[in-house]
């Protein structure tokens, strides 16, 4: 059997501990271990983004991030989202998603939460192209990504839909 | 409903045509949706395949023992293990678990359900095989040539099946004609890419019912087969479907790791889930049909169409999916899309060593339409005429029936041309870049159009095309909507509930549906054919009718007057003709319910289009209504690099009527870019049966800042048959893109390219004059 470790850390705000094999993921570990599964599994190699997350206030892959580094950190998973004081802008930005038709199948929607809220963080006033390329690495299948953006858009501009 | 003051008029507002936001888009945004890869039930086991990794090779022998002597493993499985297992598949050619041969790289061998994913796939790599390879059958060229290796040994031919259609006679028409062309068409490997992986769990219980969570498109027709292939009584098979990550047409077919699955649980006796990873979503779901096609086109100086002759060989892979029946929808394109007096149509589908062909998103209509329309083109330059002209003169109208015996009740082909043209401003951009082709820098722009004809009223391929819906009222006016339909993103439940509302005057928050388990649901034959808005919706709308007959016949009572003029509005009996609020229909449901004669309003609705099997010649009005659309698109081609960009799409499409705005435009935005992907981007690389490129890096599906901008008009031809007018959409916009950027390119550049995909070092090569020319003939 795998070596297994403890960690201490974050996860949506609520301080916690785990016990992780040391090669587990730390998507594996808020699936499976901890039992999140709003964080969703598309390809497990860092090229489709439905596994994003937050962590210390920035977005990765969590399919390329093992367990074991989340200790000591804030994690932040789609479940977490807007629990904190940036809790005005995710609930604008989940309601723009449902008011402008951004989700289909749904299946990249929670990756494609989390890297908006990322992207607009960081910069609040994006304009179309620069979040059509703040949220390249977030494959959607479905949708034609037009009202993904114009989601993030309406957000970004602070026109609440 | 709750109970609320009574207002004394309610004006009428119709849902019809708005923007309706999708019911299940919040618990989707919010991570609380449990697609299948989410659920786990108590005591489930993991499962893995051990797939071949060869390409053709017979098996010498399969070791299992140190596989089982792992701890926490409690079942594994090979051909030997199963002998009742029986073929799947559409012609029954495909045994789940592979005993003494394989036919391709994804073949199972045998699996293993463990107590963790990471015991299972520890136990598969303990398993021990012997090979020995077989000559492969990698080109389908090569399939019908003497002595080539021979993968079905019940046909010797290599054929799995053929499609022969004519009407007129094309000798006639080819004698007319002033211009004839003809040309090699070839279109590649490309695959759905669902962003949710395929999954399975299934469960016996104790009286050995078979319960299957199945992300299944259809779920009737699987719990059928699914008894057949297990030698069970269908009414002890039950399937539930999780929310879906993804279908367009993947999940049509019964696959092997979906039996292998039932295998493992009876012989685990604990319920065992199976999921692939991405690489063998790849490697083992069927793909879109990569077909061969040389077509033969002829038309008179003024214009006027005389004939089309065409062939194809469909590369089958070593497996018989849907893949290998598209020509039932390639032959309308090529004999109904416009007026051909002459037509005949072949095609042979033909087993190699590849990747096994299913159905995807357009079924068969990407790969033709991007022969006929860069025809339509080559042929308007020929005779010196306007593309937009020549199709227009050749465009159906409502009221044609054509040489296959469909029949166009309405039909807004012809504005889907002028609409797209207009708004493109194509005619004027044509000309312009026709000039600038020799003058300027290296990036060319180009513009190129393109029109579709699909089924858009169901497709009557089996028995029965129909759906049913149970719909029952409660005591606060809160409607169940029960339907046969399954979700798969595509937003069925939303319009569904839409049509019901409209009819009972309800708000949309008063409604739940049921749509995702057999052994509630009514039956319906599946998602598949852009059936569901039209089929489901028509029988939704048939409950609701009832519903409200009921209603309004109780409410007359009540009222002491004639249910004709009484309406339903806004959770109100009213008076029609003034809007006047005269009862409040929960309470009115109340009394009906708690009365000397008490009842509940439910009603039951199945509805079975109008339309007929085709006939062994495969003529007949096979669906209910049709489906139109112009697409133009504008691309910019670097000559220096081949990187063609997709600058804009102007999208026109007859859809009937518009029932949820945002649904449509969600729907036609997805399909273009799909589209986008198909032209431009995607290409499943297979090379001596090898896949090269199982994974999201090789493979390149369009990411966001590469979409087109795009305009989107909608074509209401009000379809006499459609529920308030509406025609099926799901598959039509993906499938113009592809044969409109062809157009576009050689607008930009004076180079026709005649095989997808229009990757820059293909697009390079071809403006170098570098690529072969394509010539094929069936022998
Ligand atoms: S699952 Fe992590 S990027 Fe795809
Ligand atoms: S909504 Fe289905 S993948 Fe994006």
């Amino acid at each position: 059997m795998s070596l297994m470790h403890d960690i201490d850390f974050t996860l949506n705000g609520v301080r916690r501990r785990a016990t992780v094999r040391v090669d587990m993921s730390a998507l594996d570990m808020l699936r499976e271990t901890i039992g999140l599964t709003g964080t969703k599994y598309g390809c497990g190699e860092g090229e489709c983004g439905a596994c994003t997350i937050q962590v210390d206030g920035v977005s990765l892959n969590s399919c390329l991030m093992f367990a074991v580094d989340c200790h000591g950190r804030q994690v932040v998973t789609i479940e977490g989202l807007g629990a904190d004081e940036a809790s005005t802008r995710a609930s604008a930005l989940r309601d723009a998603f449902v008011e402008h038709g951004a989700v289909q199948c749904g299946f990249c929607t929670p990756g494609m939460m989390m890297q908006a809220s990322h992207l607009l963080d960081r910069h609040p006033h994006a304009d179309a192209e620069s979040i059509k390329r703040g949220i390249e690495g977030n494959l959607c299948r479905c949708t034609g990504y037009k009202k993904i953006v114009d989601a993030i858009v309406a957000v970004g501009e602070g026109i609440a839909p | 409903m709750s109970v609320s003051e009574k207002p004394r008029f309610i004006a009428q507002e119709s849902l019809i045509g708005t923007r309706v936001t999708k019911m299940d888009a919040p618990e989707k945004i919010e991570g609380k949706t449990r697609y299948i890869h989410d659920i786990s039930l108590p005591g489930q086991l993991h499962a893995k395949i051990l797939r071949s990794g060869r390409v053709h090779a017979r098996i010498l022998s399969i070791d299992t023992r140190a596989a089982r002597a792992l701890p926490g493993v409690h079942a594994v499985i090979t051909a030997a293990d199963v002998p009742d297992q029986r073929p799947i598949g559409v012609v029954r050619d495909h045994l789940p678990l592979k005993g003494d041969r394989v036919r391709s790289l994804r073949d199972e061998i045998a699996a293993v359900a463990a107590d963790t994913e990471e015991i299972a796939a520890q136990a598969l790599s303990l398993i021990e095989v012997e090979y020995e390879d077989l000559p492969l059958l990698a080109n389908p060229e090569d399939s019908q040539k003497p002595g080539a290796p021979v993968l079905h040994d019940d046909h010797p031919d290599n054929v799995a099946m053929r499609f022969e259609y004519s009407h007129g006679d094309v000798r006639a028409g080819e004698a007319e004609s002033d211009v004839v062309l003809e040309d090699t068409f070839k279109l590649h490997y490309v695959t759905h890419c669902c962003m949710g992986v395929s999954g399975i769990i299934v469960e016996f219980d104790a009286s050995g019912s078979l319960l299957m969570y199945s992300n299944t498109q259809v779920p009737f027709l699987h719990k059928r087969e699914f008894a057949d292939y297990l030698g069970m009584d269908p009414s002890r098979v039950r399937i539930i479907q999780p929310p879906i990550g993804g279908g367009f047409g993947s999940k049509l077919d019964i696959y092997p790791f979906e039996v292998i699955c039932v295998f493992l649980a009876r012989a685990a006796k604990r319920p065992v889930k199976l999921l692939f990873t991405r690489e063998e979503e790849f490697l083992a779901s069927p793909t879109r049909q990569p077909v061969l096609l040389t077509l033969r086109s002829g038309c008179k100086k003024d214009g006027t169409l005389t004939f089309r002759q065409v062939h194809t060989l469909h590369d089958n892979g070593a497996y018989t999916s849907w893949g290998a029946t598209t020509p039932f929808v390639m032959m309308q394109t090529f004999s109904s899309l416009y007026r051909v007096p002459h037509c005949d149509y072949h095609t042979v589908a033909v087993y190699t060593n590849n990747p096994y062909a299913g159905s995807f998103r357009g079924y068969g209509n990407l790969q033709a339409t991007f022969a006929i329309e860069q025809h339509m083109d080559m042929m308007a330059e020929a005779i010196g005429m306007e593309p937009l002209e020549f199709r227009l003169k050749n465009a159906q109208d409502a009221g044609e029936v054509t040489g296959q015996g469909m029949s166009f009740k309405s039909c807004g082909f012809k504005e889907c041309l002028t609409t797209a043209a207009a708004r493109s401003d194509y005619s004027r951009k044509r000309r312009e870049n026709l000039e600038q082709r020799q003058s300027g820098g290296p990036v060319k722009r180009g513009i190129g159009m393109a029109s579709m004809l699909h089924v858009g009223g169901g497709a009557k391929i089996y028995p029965s095309d129909g759906c049913g819906t149970i719909l029952k009222l409660d005591d606060f006016a809160h409607v169940t909507l029960i339907t046969g339909a399954s979700e798969i993103g595509q937003g069925s439940e939303t319009v569904l509930s839409q049509l019901v509302c409209e009819e009972l005057g309800l708000p949309m928050s008063a409604v739940t549906v049921v749509n995702n388990d057999t052994a509630i649901t009514p039956w319906d034959v599946g998602v598949h054919a852009s059936r569901t808005t039209f089929i489901a919706g028509n029988s939704a709308i048939g409950a609701a009718k009832k519903a409200k007959v009921k209603i309004l016949a109780a409410a007359a009572k009540k009222l002491e007057c004639a249910e004709a003029d009484l309406d339903l509005r806004g959770g109100w009996v009213i008076r029609a003709a003034s809007g006047e609020a005269l009862l409040d229909l929960p309470r009115l449901l109340r009394s009906l319910h708690f009365s000397d004669k008490a009842e509940l309003v439910m009603t039951t609705f199945y509805y079975e289009p109008p339309s007929v099997h085709q006939d062994k010649a495969f003529k007949g009005d096979v669906s209910a209504a049709y489906a139109w659309a112009t697409q133009v698109v504008e691309v910019e081609v670097d000559t220096e690099t081949g990187i063609v960009r997709m600058n804009r799409v102007t999208a026109a499409h007859d859809v009937g009527r518009v029932l949820n705005r945002l649904g449509i435009e969600g729907q036609i935005e997805g399909g273009v870019v799909m589209g986008q992907g198909y032209a431009l981007t995607e290409n499943l690389l297979v090379e001596m049966g090898v896949m090269k490129n199982p994974n999201f890096r090789d493979y390149k599906l369009v990411t966001a800042p590469e979409i087109p901008e795009m305009d989107i008009s909608f074509i209401e031809s009000m379809d006499g048959e459609g529920p308030q007018g509406a025609k099926g959409v799901g598959e039509a916009p993906a499938i113009c893109v592809a044969a409109a950027t062809a157009n576009a390119i050689y607008n930009a550049t004076g180079v026709r390219m005649f095989d997808l995909p229009f990757t820059p070092e293909r697009v390079y090569r071809a403006l170098a004059g570098k690529s072969e020319k394509l010539c094929w003939k069936p022998e």
